[in-house]
């Protein structure tokens, strides 16, 4: 058993349906210190998602085993609270109540009703949209949304905050200001993140290391790259960073010339 | 397109020069009372006005056809005379079957709350069932779908022999009436939870109770009230035929009373009666939806 924080080891993944068998992922082995910013880049269909649902536990690995704080991952928790792509706020609740689920079943025996309500609006707060507690999903725009989805995961408080694809249907400046949202929230509370995405720049701006896949079927770990940038990055000063650039430029190269996408895949 | 581009152009200036004179600053005047009712009086008078239009022109028309001496139906004015007394007195009791119409949909009303009542706990609660459990719903589906075929009027002889009384054979034929879609809509409903929605029950290990009522229920909620929509349209056509066969109190049986005394405005005033009661049901069921649901149906 190593003595990371998170571990992952050997997962392999194969998904069987009638005799058809495919293997998607091919003996993963991660270790992610506490308060490490981990980012999973890889082609789309590479299995990026179902790594992250198996740390989650929404999948169960074929074999191998997660362990988070030496303990092994077999179901889903809130100790591993996931942000959705598509946000999966419940409709018919607000704002409020979608945040206020999560603390009240999380911390229904440890937290007084009071202390509730103040720990769900403090996390409102902190992804700035207490003002918008009363107000349903259906009437905020995507990005309040994710934010909304972001508030809810962190509510939870989670040991590993684990983003799905967190920004991908977002336009580009409702990104930006998510990501930097995401990087002080970060910087300020020192979670642990494992981030799905396939955008190159937010992974070099927000990761302490990326974590590549290689084309699937058979994904494997194809190369992890450190990010020696310093916190807190700004992503004006970064344009021109000679850091920054090289990053960029690893992953651009391994996406690109060693892992072309392969429509056929 | 070049043509509107070079309009466009010629009339910015003026535009922006006219903005510029008009930007002086009045005080609001507060609105009248008549500022602001007139726009809801306009909006009820949209909603209102054409329809009342068609059913004038159908009355006329009708009026026309029936009024010579040799139609075999009444024209409305003949009904509305013929019919004064009923339309006066809704609740009028004079013993045994002769009674108002209110009494008499007043009883209809109260065998459909009482089967309606029956279906929805038993379609809901089988609909969650068969959603739920693959087994359950490779059972119970086929059956299900062969058995909602059977006319409501083809169990009345079946639920005769078995309860050997009128009213509660009525109840149990509003009650396998409406309860097929009710359990058909909330299977659906439930099969078609998205995955994130599940998912996020999971992450937060909600137990089956709280998966049922935070979850299951307001996410299958439009579709099953969609089932209900259509089971309470249901059990009010069947009442009407099931009472015309088993006789006593109620608005079928009225019908059929008058039929039999070969009085046709009683009839006519009778079918206005149910169909406004039909109409008035369902959208106490589509209110209740709405409001429950909070509009997310539609989203």
């Amino acid at each position: 058993m190593s003595k990371a924080y998170l571990s992952i080891q050997q997962v392999d993944k194969t998904f069987t349906r009638g005799s058809a068998s495919t293997n998607v992922l091919k003996s993963i082995s991660l270790d992610v210190d506490k308060g490490e910013y981990i980012s999973i880049i890889g082609h789309s269909g590479c299995g990026k998602s179902t790594l992250l649902n198996i740390v989650a536990g929404l999948t169960d690995a074929t074999t191998g085993v997660v362990f988070l704080e030496g303990e092994v991952v077999d179901q889903p928790g809130p100790d591993r609270a996931v942000v959705f792509q598509n946000h999966s706020l419940l409709p018919w609740l607000t704002v409020y109540e979608n945040v206020a689920l999560a603390v009240d079943k999380v911390f229904r025996k440890t937290r007084s009703k009071a202390e509730r309500h103040e720990w769900t609006m403090r996390n409102l707060e902190l992804v700035h949209m207490g003002h918008a507690k009363d107000k349903r999903p259906a009437e905020i725009s995507g990005g309040m949304k994710q934010r909304v989805g972001i508030a809810r995961a962190l509510a939870m408080e989670p040991k590993v905050l684990l983003l799905d694809e967190p920004f991908g249907a977002l336009d580009a400046l409702t990104r930006a200001h998510l990501q930097d949202q995401v990087m002080q929230i970060h910087q300020t509370l020192g979670n642990t993140v494992l981030m799905i995405t396939h955008d190159v720049d937010e992974a070099v701006l927000l990761s302490d290391r990326i974590v590549m896949l290689t084309n699937g079927p058979s994904a494997r770990i194809g190369e992890v790259l450190d990010v020696p940038l310093a916190r807190p990055r700004r992503r004006l000063d970064l344009v021109t960073d000679p850091t920054y650039l090289r990053c960029r430029s690893a992953v651009l190269k391994f996406l690109y010339e060693r892992n072309r996408f392969v429509e056929a895949a | 397109m070049s043509k509107t581009a070079l309009k466009t152009t010629e009339a910015a200036p003026v535009a922006a020069g006219a903005g510029r004179a008009a930007v002086v600053a009045f005080p609001l005047p507060r609105p009248t009372l008549a500022e602001t009712l007139a726009p809801k009086l306009r909006s009820v008078a949209t909603a209102v006005v054409p329809p009342a239009i068609v059913l004038g022109l159908m009355l006329l028309v009708w009026e026309m056809l029936c009024s010579s001496p040799g139609a075999s139906l009444p024209p409305p004015s003949q009904v509305v005379t013929d019919t004064w007394e009923l339309i006066a007195n809704p609740f009028y009791d004079a013993g045994g079957i002769d009674k108002g119409l209110g009494w008499h949909l007043l009883a209809s009303l109260q065998r459909v709350a009482l089967g309606y009542a029956f279906a929805v706990v038993f379609g809901v609660g089988l609909g969650v069932l068969v959603g739920q459990s693959q087994w359950a719903m490779r059972g119970l589906d086929p059956i299900f779908q062969v058995l909602r075929t059977v006319p409501p009027l083809a169990w009345l002889p079946l639920s005769l022999a078995a309860f050997r009384d009128g009213q509660p054979s009525a109840i149990f034929v509003i009650f396998i009436t409406s309860v097929w879609p009710i359990i058909i809509n909330t299977a659906v409903g439930i099969r078609n939870i998205p995955d994130d929605y599940r998912n996020v029950a999971r992450v937060l290990r909600l137990n089956g109770f709280e998966y049922f009522h935070r979850i299951m229920i307001p996410a299958a909620a439009p579709y099953i009230f969609t089932g209900l929509r259509i089971g309470i349209g249901l059990s009010w056509l069947a009442i009407v035929a099931a009472e015309m066969l088993i006789g006593g109190v109620g608005i079928g049986f009225f019908i059929w009373d008058a039929w039999n005394s070969s009085m046709m405005s009683d009839i006519i005033l009778a079918l206005v009666y149910v169909g406004i009661t039909g109409f008035l049901l369902d959208r106490i069921v589509a209110l209740i939806a709405n409001s429950i649901t909070r509009g997310t149906a539609k989203s």
